[in-house]
């Protein structure tokens, strides 16, 4: 554990080759211990840090399509109406215009809500709201009215769900002054990010990923706690390495410690940065990092034309342009609408080959 | 009573089929709903919701039933407040105008004329506490609701004593201080936001345990009324039993687009029985009778007995805009409406029930032209926002501009508000 909280004290910050050492250790100590340390599953965090939110101030609520009584579309608001009833706990009609905007006056009005979508799919439906009466309020009103809204729920491909609900919406929502957009990965950044984002007096967009719901992380004690918060704005980084650092967020963030797994074999050390918060991007971070190991490769898996890994590249090239060896990569979904075939589905996003093969030409080991 | 000082038109059933048929600008024939509050033809209330709710009643009805026909609606005190408010709002918009056409204003500004009888009517009946929900033709909204004339004057020409200090402009008048919650640009943006903070009121009550009977007022136009976001909110309200007032200031025109040639059914009351609200008529440009309406929808929400749906028939004399020709309006339409104007028909009443005489009113008119004219003063002198307010206001936490080069945030580089902080 003390190993654990001296990684979190060293993200995003100066590195020094003993931190190095010592992190590495207690990541390596921390997974053979694994019968002592829990493990949770990103919908229980999730779930409890909601929950946590709920029972510390009365004034944040939950709404949104099947969070009540269907315990929750991906069962992430489960038995939260058993608990605080159905004053506290608002299932829908489907009408997403309208109750993101009920969200947004209930906010104006200094409440605090959680409004859940469906998928972020459904939000586009929504999306005047979040944008026009929410994003834009603080600053139209000269800092009179603030929205403490979060919203809520999967984003990104899932499984065989065809066109219209795989769509990726972080480089939509990020690309708006006056929302805080946040992708975690694991249970520990769900927890803490979902925390802070219904801390915080501002919009937040959080996005998560269907497929991460029912996967398992280590988590520690601190981040159990139940005044447990991460810092907005702040990347993590996942992997230390040296010789060249993959950005990328949510569920990719799987696929690249794989792929920085495949790299080590070969003798590439890629250094991973999970980036926790799309908006504001820490860019001090990736840009710190690619200085180091002078070769960036970023992914994700939106579409590629001015999507997140495009913000990336242009901000390291701008602001390390004298510090890289190689071109950035950039690795993105396909420029498709998701297709429903499982094969070429499979091909639309990216694969840990994909980014692998990118390492390697970031660092002039293949054609 | 209710028919002290407008001509009302006769309400003949048989005309339905021959709207359709006119060409869009025309008016139709004086046999339409419009212009009538003879027979408010609000008693087709589905009977499993009225066994529910309270009974929704003609205002002429209430009128009758409470107050013996002899007797006056407001008091002389109440008639100076209305009086001078309207005119507020009227002076003020015509300085709009002067001043926009000299270019000390820009972009878009759309003018309250005409509808001034609206806007008096319902918010002078609410507290300072209650809450307003308006749309692009927001300046008047903010004046009744206690914003200072200079501060939406300074707003409109962009400086930094404006309300907004300058960076919300023209349609996004904001005040948490008298709870004007905007001021929204997108037409049917109001309305959730307003059933937002009518749920507030709610959520106070019943979860907080608060002691809050506020009530929210959402103001917006015909056009709006064909979107689907007024229908979702319709729907909610009644479902949660909002303390809620929809009020539709239908002025027949959304820009050029007559509300007859967009609409399948015209009459825009009836939309609230079908929700489970009482959908009610009245002349929007009889300002005592937008008053009696206003008195029982507000006392309806604030008794927890839910929304009310109120059609006010109203008429904008200017175009939609500044920057709108208004070709498409008929002159004899318009001259119609113009002999209706709300101010010169309270005028009348107050002078024939001996309420306040000529030398009274023009006090206040006076008055008044005084207070522009200040206002004006004022938002000329005034500075124009400094280079730094541009990156301010983003966020509440303003950690939000992240994380600058040297690894702390860049809110706490003191360089940061001054504008030479990098972004």
């Amino acid at each position: 554990m003390w190993g654990i909280l001296r990684r979190s004290a060293v993200d995003g910050g100066g590195f020094s080759a003993s931190s190095l050492r010592r992190t590495r250790f207690a990541l390596v100590s921390a997974r053979s211990y694994a019968a002592g340390s829990k493990e949770m599953t990103v919908r229980d965090a999730l779930n409890s840090a909601i929950d946590e939110e709920m029972s510390a101030d009365p004034k944040v609520f939950v709404m949104g399509e099947e969070v009540g009584q269907y315990q929750g579309a991906y069962k992430i608001t489960k038995g939260l109406l058993e608990k605080y009833g159905p004053e506290r706990v608002y299932d829908t009609p489907i009408t997403e215009a309208g109750f993101t905007g009920i969200g947004v006056g209930a906010a104006y009005a200094g409440l605090k809500p959680v409004v859940e979508f469906m998928t972020f799919n459904f939000s586009m439906q929504a999306i005047d709201h979040i944008i026009n009466s929410a994003a834009k309020s603080n600053y139209m009103s000269a800092g009179q009215i603030n929205v403490p809204i979060v919203f809520r729920g999967p984003n990104g491909a899932a499984a065989g769900v065809g066109a219209q609900h795989s769509q990726c919406y972080a480089a939509w929502y990020a690309s708006v002054p006056g929302l805080k957009v946040l992708a975690p990965y694991s249970a520990e950044d769900a927890r803490g990010l979902l925390k802070a984002a219904i801390r915080d007096p501002d919009p937040v967009v959080f996005l998560e990923n269907e497929l991460l719901y029912g996967e398992s992380f280590p988590i520690s004690e601190e981040a159990l706690d139940s005044s447990f918060c991460l810092p907005i704005g702040k990347a993590k980084i996942e992997r230390e390495g040296k010789d060249v650092t993959i950005t990328t967020f949510s569920k990719m963030v799987g696929f690249v410690l794989k792929a920085a797994e495949k790299l080590a074999e070969e003798g590439i050390s890629a250094e991973v940065i999970n980036l926790r918060s799309i908006r504001p991007l820490d860019r001090a971070t990736i840009n710190a990092s690619v200085r180091k190991t002078s070769r960036l490769v970023t992914v994700e898996e939106g579409f590629p034309q001015h999507g997140v890994c495009a913000e990336i590249c242009a901000s390291v090239v701008e602001e390390s342009f004298s510090y890289l060896d190689a071109p950035v990569e950039r690795i993105a979904g396909a420029d498709v609408p998701m297709p429903y075939a499982a094969n070429l589905e499979r091909l639309a996003l990216p694969q840990v080959e994909d980014i692998v093969r990118a390492a390697k030409r970031a660092c002039y080991r293949s054609k | 009573m209710a028919t002290a000082f407008s001509a009302t038109l006769p309400l003949h059933g048989s005309s339905q089929e021959n709207r359709l048929l006119l060409p869009p600008t025309r008016l139709p024939p004086p046999s339409s709903f419009l212009g009538s509050t003879r027979s408010l033809p609000i008693r087709r209330l589905n009977h499993a919701h009225a066994a529910r709710r309270s009974p929704v009643v003609a205002v002429q009805e209430i009128v009758k039933e409470k107050k013996p026909t002899n007797s006056l609606l407001i008091t002389k005190e109440e008639g100076l407040v209305l009086y001078e408010d309207m005119i507020l709002g009227r002076s003020f918009e015509d300085m709009c105008a002067q001043m926009y056409y000299r270019g000390k204003m820009f972009g878009f500004v759309h003018l309250y004329n005409g509808q001034e009888a609206v806007s008096t009517g319902f918010i002078k009946l609410l507290t300072k506490s209650d809450s307003v929900v308006s749309t692009y033709r927001d300046h008047v909204h903010a004046l009744s609701k206690g914003v200072s004339a200079r501060a939406v004057m300074s707003e409109l020409f962009g400086k930094v004593t404006g309300c907004c200090r300058g960076q919300g402009g023209s349609m996004h008048m904001f005040s948490k201080e008298h709870n004007m919650l905007g001021g929204f640009a997108f037409i049917g943006e109001g309305i959730p936001v307003a059933t937002g903070a009518a749920f507030t009121s709610k959520y106070k009550r019943e979860v907080l345990k608060q002691d809050c009977d506020d009530v929210t007022v959402a103001f917006f136009g015909d056009g709006t009324c064909n979107n689907g976001q007024f229908y979702e909110c319709l729907n909610m309200a009644a479902l949660y039993k909002l303390p809620i007032i929809f009020v539709v200031e239908n002025n027949l025109w959304a820009i050029g687009m007559s509300h007859l040639r967009s609409t399948s059914d015209p009459e825009i009351w009836k939309k609230g029985p079908a929700f489970g609200m009482p959908g009610v008529h009245v002349d929007g440009m009889d300002v005592l009778k937008v008053r009696e309406v206003a008195k029982e929808a507000v006392t309806r929400a604030r008794r927890g007995e839910g929304p009310t749906l109120v059609e006010c028939e109203t008429y904008r004399f200017r175009g939609h805009s500044l920057a709108d020709p208004d070709e498409l309006r008929d002159a004899a339409e318009k001259a119609k409406y113009a002999a209706r104007d709300p101010i010169t028909a309270l005028k009348k009443y107050l002078i024939e029930n001996k309420l306040a005489n000529e030398g009274e009113l023009k006090t206040i008119e006076k008055k008044i032209d005084d207070l522009v004219e200040e206002a004006v003063e004022f938002a000329d002198a005034s500075p124009q926002p400094g280079r730094s307010q541009l990156l301010e206001n983003v966020f509440a936490d303003p950690k939000g501009f992240g994380i600058g080069p040297d690894g702390r945030y860049r809110c706490e580089d003191p360089k940061f508000t001054e504008g030479t902080a990098q972004v």
